[in-house]
């Protein structure tokens, strides 16, 4: 479990609005509408969903599992199947050259060539299991904040558009000018000054 | 508000101006620091400090990092007109210690290692350990914002060019 490691990575979130009551069954009701199905027999290629953060290959949504005391803890799956171009390229070829045996011709069209490959990737894609890469994250509803255990760029935009068709809330991520402005407390003054900052020599 | 990503790129010179100012607060003024936490032990510079200098045309970055390494070179890319983007932390509360490094432009919290949660045996020991974990996490999280809101505030007023930003000038040219 990523939360638990010895050494993590977290990337805070404000999250805007709130869930209608019950909350806990509408949190449900988000995550087993978008869990990840998975891919490995499917002809798809990658899957975005929630999984449990204890069980991430088996994903549980019954009841109240994710409600650990007072905060949410469930994680983000991201499946995909890597299929080695060199492959392709091998099959193709094996292909294309059967192919001119059996047809008893020099070359091949254009279209046949593109036929021949759709099916070599059509075939990996059954054959090839999907690569999982789990992100666990803790959401602290009252707070309105969510931890996500995760710096990756695509990771963490995956998780901002999964939440948002997930529960219909948006997550703002926090750096310096969001975190100033939507959590420091700040009066309308002071946030207007903060909007005209510029950058500060430290060398005269 | 701004769009998310035009901020982000905007002010991103408030995130190295901070660790910046960190760095000079750490060296000068831990007493400052655990008013804003009374039960902090000790603050420090980790293991690792990069700077960039973004004055020149091409952009220069100096990483140093090791554990017994020394801040000579960081202090002379300073006196240069570099800032600090990303620094590596390390702080005590009690006997109990944290460290993670901390990136300017994101705030991200990187590599963060606490002290030990028990150990996981059974389903409720699970329960108990991914709350201990987040109480633990909480802790570096909220001490890293709570140091931030302070910088924030002292960066919006006149206090900043009047008298901080002169005392971190006379900082860096020693």
């Amino acid at each position: 479990m990523g939360l638990l490691s010895s050494s993590v990575s977290i990337t805070r979130y404000k999250v805007e609005g709130r869930l209608p009551e019950p909350i806990i069954e509408t949190v449900a009701a988000g995550l087993k509408k978008n869990t990840l199905i998975d891919v490995d027999d499917e002809t798809v290629e990658s899957a975005i969903g929630w999984t449990s953060v204890d069980t991430p290959f088996k994903p549980n949504f019954e009841g109240s599992s994710f409600v650990v005391g007072p905060h949410f803890f469930f994680s983000m799956r991201m499946d995909k199947k890597n299929i080695s171009s060199k492959i392709v390229k091998k099959m193709c070829t094996q292909q294309m050259a059967k192919k001119l045996v059996e047809s008893g011709r020099e070359y091949l069209s254009r279209e046949e060539k593109k036929q021949i490959k759709d099916a070599v990737i059509h075939a990996l894609t059954l054959r090839v299991p999907a690569t999982p890469n789990v992100y666990d994250l803790i959401w602290k509803y009252e707070d309105a904040e969510l931890w996500f255990f995760s710096h990756q760029k695509a990771a963490n935009e995956a998780l901002e558009i999964l939440f948002s068709k997930s529960f219909k809330l948006t997550l703002i991520r926090l750096f310096p000018f969001t975190a100033a402005m939507l959590t420091a407390g700040l009066s309308e003054a002071e946030l207007d000054s903060l909007s005209f900052l510029t950058p500060t020599s430290f060398t005269e | 508000m701004l769009d998310v990503a035009v901020a982000y790129n905007r002010y991103k010179f408030i995130g190295f101006e901070f660790l910046t100012w960190l760095w000079f607060t750490i060296e000068n003024d831990q007493a400052y620091l655990k008013k804003l936490q009374e039960d902090l032990a000790s603050l420090d510079l980790g293991n690792r400090v990069v700077l960039e200098n973004r004055q020149s045309e091409a952009m220069e970055t100096v990483t140093i990092k090791g554990d017994d390494a020394g801040l000579e070179e960081g202090r002379l890319a300073l006196k240069k007109g570099a800032v600090v983007t990303e620094m590596n932390l390390l702080f005590k509360f009690g006997d109990q210690k944290w460290q993670f490094s901390l990136k300017g432009e994101s705030l991200g919290v990187a590599n963060l290692k606490t002290p030990d949660a028990g150990p996981v045996e059974s389903r409720d020991d699970l329960e108990g350990a991914m709350l201990e974990k987040t109480y633990l996490y909480d802790k570096a999280m909220n001490f890293v914002y709570l140091i931030f809101y302070d910088f924030i505030k002292h960066r919006i007023s006149k206090d900043w060019h009047h008298q901080i930003v002169p005392q971190i000038r006379k900082w860096i040219a020693v």
